[in-house]
This record gives structure tokens, sequence and C-alpha cells, in this order.
């Protein structure tokens, strides 16, 4: 039993800690997402050529580092700390993910843009009507020759205004919520017919309603086989679950540490307020939850190599500590900084936010805890 | 013991109903449907309209324009609002500075402030908080120094800073804890003064919060001269009237009816939006069983409210107990909060403040609920945070 960090895993994350230390503070952020385009492209382009970390989980042969998912798990934690939104998830970790499962035809052009910062993934699943039911799908693909031609609205995908591709899944036979007739398409932003509705979301990133009209793509667009890519949607999903867990525990660091730091310096009733028995029980539960939310993290990232319903067990039981712990230690660091906590220009409520949204990510702490129900005890149970 | 509403109330509902569907102002509703900001036009017009009514100020005495109504008038009150979906009447003047004045003013006072009040001519904001007095309220120091004046008058320099003063951009007139004995007693050398918003040497500035309204606001004060005329009770014995402000501040937070239009519009948005099974979300176990729990808890916040105020009907004033109402009223509105995101699924992401209205995107309800669950997180932390109202249970109820 091991849960030690490989050195080249310890390099990889002072590495990422240090480049965000220079180029991530809240206040070059905070600029950042203010002004257009409500990202960095010169971050990128840095952690494509000068960290190499877009590679981090492709193998050598295709110009990766050979790691895989725990390496996402520890940038994935950092770039937590820092709140960053540039599209590592989208494009490393799901896009990554379909391109690397499914035997793509065309993976390693794409994994090659990939590494090099050039292409950028957004995932388009979610749709108005299907909560977190990924098989609920209006959106159809129609074959049409030996291409299809995609019709349908998706909702709030993160990423896509930075995007040159996005991954849709489309519904190409079966009734709207079937487990069968699901398949994934990989399809150009620029292709004719894709429009997108692009805004802010509360949490500082950018998201597009988007729309296919008529979307015409080859045979080669589509990843996987038709009719047949709903379980390979599950298990990029709860990969992305799992890195997005990573990235809570960052966050949830940083809410802990600012809430101790906070309260050791502000001063009531002639103390500081830490020596409150409290707000120290407090601080001590946050901690709990904290620690229980990374001990799931490495969990469910050990059971990602196991069986698909190992790891769907895994991911889901990670994502209920985690989406609880997201409102618990969010609120209380809010709670214990008092009206200071419920200003913009602290960095703590923003680290609320994420957490907020990190909650109901792929689905909530319901969902979750029903997956897992029917998981561990089957349907009829 | 019984519940009965007796004839006369129930003509009094059908009053009140009315009242409302005829009066409510049209652009206000319309505002409020699209989730604008309002004005400060906005939040004073029903209150005009009601005081011409005589019904801005039920809970008042009467003599000072209170309706005389009984406690179970002013429930069905407060109800026929929260159903009507109307903006409450701001409480700064009308629940907050008005019991001071008419508990522990002058006549002057009474004559000179109360009718602005009570006909919502004149903006109050409190000075209360400072940066480095919040939980802690006694410690504060913005200190107020008595001069005489050229004119012969007295008056008081007032030098500080005060914050999270909420819609103290619109304020006319402020109503601020000072400090006159820098020796005494942190308790025993405050005062409460009233200062005229427009008096040299007052900067508003705005504070932005986290989900990006305007709300709060900074007030820095440098040189400002009051009157001591504007001195409410006695100088040094402030104290004895924010204390007095702070329970009514306290009785008035439960806002049971809100909440219960607020669970009505859970429910709303959970029969519309699906749940992971295709039916609608409120047929959902997970979720209905914790919008049945709230409204249990609400129930529960509801009778002690109303034990409270059989209470005061009969003489008692909001005494420490009110801190229940603040703990389980605000802990309820937060919980409402997160219910109402949690219900709209993907689509509690978007933030459209800047996109302006009909952005279209996502269901119209779902706009603006992340922005009001993070807005809620203030009611656990002001008017006494609920770590200090638990500590008044303890010391004032427990004798602890």
């Amino acid at each position: 039993m091991d849960f030690s960090f490989t050195e080249e895993q310890s390099m990889l994350r002072d590495t990422v800690a240090s480049y965000l230390a220079d180029h991530y503070s809240f206040e070059q952020r905070r600029d950042a997402l203010k002004a257009e385009p409500g990202w960095r492209p010169n971050v990128w382009k840095a952690f494509a050529e000068e960290l190499g970390i877009l590679g981090a989980p492709f193998a050598e042969d295709l110009g990766g580092l050979g790691g895989g998912s725990t390496e996402n798990m520890v940038i994935m934690e950092e770039l937590g700390k820092a709140l960053v939104v540039e599209p590592y998830l989208g494009t490393v970790v799901i896009g990554g993910g379909f391109l690397k499962h499914s035997g793509y035809a065309g993976a390693s052009d794409l994994i090659g843009g990939v590494i090099g910062g050039e292409t950028i993934i957004a995932f388009a699943y979610a749709e108005p009507q299907g909560r977190y039911t990924w098989q609920d799908l209006k959106t159809t693909a129609r074959k049409d020759g030996s291409g299809y031609v995609i019709n349908g609205h998706k909702a709030v995908v993160i990423g896509a205004p930075y995007a040159t591709h996005l991954i849709v899944t489309a519904r190409t036979g079966g009734g709207q919520r079937d487990e069968g007739g699901v398949s994934v398409f990989i399809v150009p932003k620029t292709a004719p017919g894709v429009t997108t509705r692009d805004y802010p979301t509360v949490d500082g990133f950018r998201a597009s309603e988007v729309t296919f009209e008529n979307v015409s793509v080859g045979a080669d667009a589509l990843i996987g086989q038709e009719g047949g890519g709903l379980p390979l949607v599950e298990k990029v999903i709860d990969e992305a679950t799992v890195a997005t867990c990573a990235e809570a525990c960052g966050v949830f660091r940083k809410l802990h540490e600012g809430t101790l730091e906070y309260t050791k310096q502000r001063k009531q009733f002639g103390q500081p307020i830490s020596q409150f028995q409290v707000l120290q029980h407090r601080m001590v539960d946050m901690f709990i939850n904290l620690e229980q939310s990374i001990s799931m993290t490495y969990m469910a990232n050990i059971k990602l190599a196991d069986s698909d319903i190992e790891r769907a067990k895994g991911a889901s039981a990670a994502k209920v500590q985690i989406g609880k712990a997201a409102k618990f230690i969010g609120q209380n660091a809010i709670q214990l900084h008092g009206g200071m906590g419920m200003t913009d220009e602290m960095a703590i409520g923003h680290y609320f936010k994420r957490a907020t949204m990190i909650e109901s990510a792929f689905g909530s702490v319901d969902h979750h805890l029903a997956r897992y129900e029917t998981l561990s005890l089957g349907k009829a149970a | 013991m019984n519940l009965d509403f007796s004839p006369e109330d129930a003509a009094f509902r059908e009053e009140a109903r009315t009242f409302i569907a005829q009066n409510y102002p049209k652009e206000l509703r319309e505002k409020q449907n699209r989730g604008e900001e309002l004005g400060k036009e906005d939040y004073l017009s029903w209150h005009r309209i009601l005081a011409k009514k005589g019904w801005s100020t039920p809970s008042w005495p009467v003599e000072f324009g209170g309706t005389g109504w009984t406690p179970t008038q002013k429930y069905i009150w407060s109800e026929e609002q929260a159903r009507a979906d109307t903006i409450g009447i701001l409480p700064f003047g009308v629940s907050m500075l008005a019991p001071v004045i008419y508990t522990f003013g002058t006549q002057e006072q009474k004559e000179k402030f109360l009718p602005g009040i009570r006909d919502g001519l004149v903006w109050w904001c409190q000075g209360y908080s400072e940066p480095g007095a919040g939980s802690d309220l006694a410690s504060l120091k913005t200190k107020a120094e008595r001069v005489t004046g050229d004119d012969g008058k007295e008056y008081y320099i007032v030098n500080g800073q005060k914050t999270w003063t909420t819609l103290g951009q619109h304020a006319d007139w402020g109503f601020f804890l000072v400090r006159t004995d820098p020796d005494a007693k942190p308790q025993a050398g405050i005062s409460f003064l009233l200062i005229d918003m427009k008096t040299p040497g007052i900067e508003v500035r705005r504070i932005t919060t986290l989900e990006g309204g305007h709300e709060v606001n900074d007030v820095f004060l440098d040189n400002v001269k009051v009157p001591v005329e504007n001195r409410i009770f006695h100088e040094n014995q402030g104290w004895t009237c924010a204390k007095a402000l702070l329970a009514h501040e306290r009785s008035g937070i439960a806002g049971v009816a809100r909440s219960k239009r607020g669970l009505e519009k859970v429910r709303e948005i959970a029969k519309t939006e699906n749940s992971d099974t295709g039916g609608p979300l409120l047929a959902d176990p997970f979720f209905k069983r914790k919008v049945a729990e709230l409204e249990i808890d609400l129930t529960a916040l509801e009778f002690t409210e109303l034990r409270t105020l059989a209470g005061e009907s009969s003489g008692k004033g909001p005494g420490p107990e009110s801190s229940i109402l603040k703990i389980k009223g605000t802990e309820i509105q937060q919980r409402l909060n997160e219910l109402a995101l949690e219900a709209v699924g993907h689509y509690g992401a978007p933030y459209l403040r800047d996109l302006g209205h009909n952005a279209n995107i996502g269901p119209d309800y779902a706009e603006g609920l992340a922005g009001a669950y993070f807005n809620g997180r203030k009611t656990s932390i002001y008017g006494g945070s609920n770590e200090i109202q638990r500590n008044i249970i303890a010391k004032a109820v427990l004798g602890l």
C-alpha cells in the first residue's frame, strides 16, 4: 500500500505551483476575468510550452509525459488552489479521455494539438431537460450518406467560448432516455451551423449555449461506436468527476487556510476570534471535511483503473463527500470571515463561489447518492 | 388555546388582499418580475401608498401612527404581503430607528422625525458596525467631541468610519453609534446620534458584494458637525438605545411569511424541472423530502414567532428569545436559497447580471438564484451573527 507521489509527480506539482504563484495571483486573475476574452491564452501557451503539462496524461510516443489520472489529479489540485479558469479539464481530462479510450482514428493528431496548446476542447453534453442523466438527449445525429447531420441545443457548455473543438453527445437511435443509441462526435467549433451564445458563469468561467442546426460532419467525426457511446461517456465523466474532486481539494485547502489565517488576526472582545472554542470546533470540522475529501479523491483515483462498476461507485462516492464538504467548508469560511467574507474584494468569496459550482458539477450529492445506491444495491433494491 | 380566525379577521384578510391587488404599483411589479435591481423611488413608492392608507407602521403605538391591529391582524397582513410578493418596507426607519425614538426620544424629536419615517419621505441608514467593531460592537471607535460652535450652539464633531451600511447610497439621514467618553467602560461611553447625510465631511463608498451587487457601503466621517439636539437619550447612554434597537431588528428577521412564499417558489420550480428519472423534480424522493423537512422547520419557526407575538400583546417587549427567531429564520432562508439553486441544476451557473434582461439563457426563474444564495450568506452574519445570538441565549435566557 502506498499513497505517496513519485518524484516526477512531486516535481510536476511544484512546477505548476510555482508558475501559478508568479502568474496567477488573485489580482491577476481578477483583471483577466474582467477583460475580454475572459481567459489568458498566454497562460495556456505557457502550460503547453513552458510547463509541458498539457501532455501530462498522454503516452510518450504521442509526445506526452507518460502519466495518467494521478498526474491529472496533481495538476487539478494546484489549478483549484489558484482558481484557474483555463480549460485543462475540458481539453486534457475530458477531450484527452475520449481520444485515449475510444481508439479514435484521428486521436494522435488531435492529441498532438492538445499537447501543443493549439487544440482546445469543450464538452457539450448537458441539455436543458436532462439534468444529470447523460443519455437524456434531444440532440440528434441523423445518418446522411457516410456522415451525419447534427441538430440540437446543449446547455451551459463550460469553456466553449475558448474552444476550437466541441465534443458532443447526440442520439443516433433509440428514444430520448434510452441507454442505447448514444453517439459521441467531435466537431470543429467553426463548422457551419454551430452557433454559440457566450456568457460568464458565477464562478468566473465562460460558457455557452451551443446550438447545432443541420451541422454536417463526416464519418470521421464519430468517436467510438455509433449508438454505443454511453459507456464511454460514463467513463470519461467519471474521470472528469474525480479530476473535479481533486480541484475541489485545492479549493478547500485555500478556504480552510484562509479562514485559519483570518481568525488568528481578527480581534474582537480583546482577543483573536480563533481563541473562541465554538469557532475552533468549526474549523476542526472544516479540517475533517477537507481530510475526508482528500481521502475519497485518492480512493476514487485508484478505482478509475478498476472495473466499470467499481470505477463508477468510486467516483460517485467521492463526489458525494466533495459535494457535502463544498457546502460545509464554503459556508463556514464565509461565516467565520463575517462581513469581510461577503465582499468581492477578498479572495475567500471567490473560492466559495467555485466550491458552490463544484457541488453540482457532473451531478449533485443527490444524483451521486442515487447512482451509488443503484450500483451497490442493484436496481431492484 | 386556539388558532381560529374570527369573522372580523377574515374580513380584514379580504380587505388587505383587495387593497394590495388594487394599489400595488404596476411598474414595481414588472421590475420585480424582471429581477431588476430596485432604485430609491421603487422602494419608497409602495411605502408611500401604504402611508396614505395609514398602514405603513402597523407595529407602532397608535399615538404615533400605528394601526392598533391585534397580533393576529399583523400576522394576516404579513401573510398577505408575502402572498402577493410585495416588496417589504425598509426596516431602517420603520422597525429599527422609530422604536428608539418613540421610546427614548424627546417630544420634539418624536415630532420632527417620526412623520418622515412613517410617510416614507426620509430614507434612513444604520451606522453601527466599524471595521474593528463587528460582533464586538461596543468596541466602536468613531468619536464625537462636544464643542461650542461660532453660533453659540452645542455640537458634536464626529470622526471615524462605519461599514456594512445597507443601502446607505440612498440615505437622507443615518443613525449612528459614536463614542462620547473614551475613558469610560466600552458600553458606557457611547451615544446615539442622528446625522443628516448631506452634512459636509460624510463620504459613502460602495462595497461590492460577492454576487456583484451594490447593497452595502463604507461611510467615512471627517469632522462632521452634528447639533447636540440630534442625540437620542442621554449622552453616554446610547448603548441602551442600541440594545433595544437590536432586539427589534431580530424580531423582524424571522421572515416567516416571506419564507412561505420562498417555499412556494421552490415548489413551482421543482414542478417544472425534471428529475434524473424523468418525472418532475418535486416527485423525486430526495428532493421532496428536503422540501417537506424545510416546511416542518418553517412551521416550528412560525409557531415560535406566534408565541412571541402573543407575549408581546400581553405587554412583554421582544426579549432575548427573539434570538431564536433570528437564528432559525435566517437558517431557513439560507436553506431555501440552497434548494432553489439545487433545483435548477446546470442553469445555476450563468452570470447574467451584465447581459441585461431577457438574455434568454435558461429558464427565467433560474436567473439570479446563485446570486441570491451567495448574497443570502449575509443573513447569518448581520444583525448580530448567529454565533452572537447563541451567546445571547446562553447568557440572557439560560443564565450560563
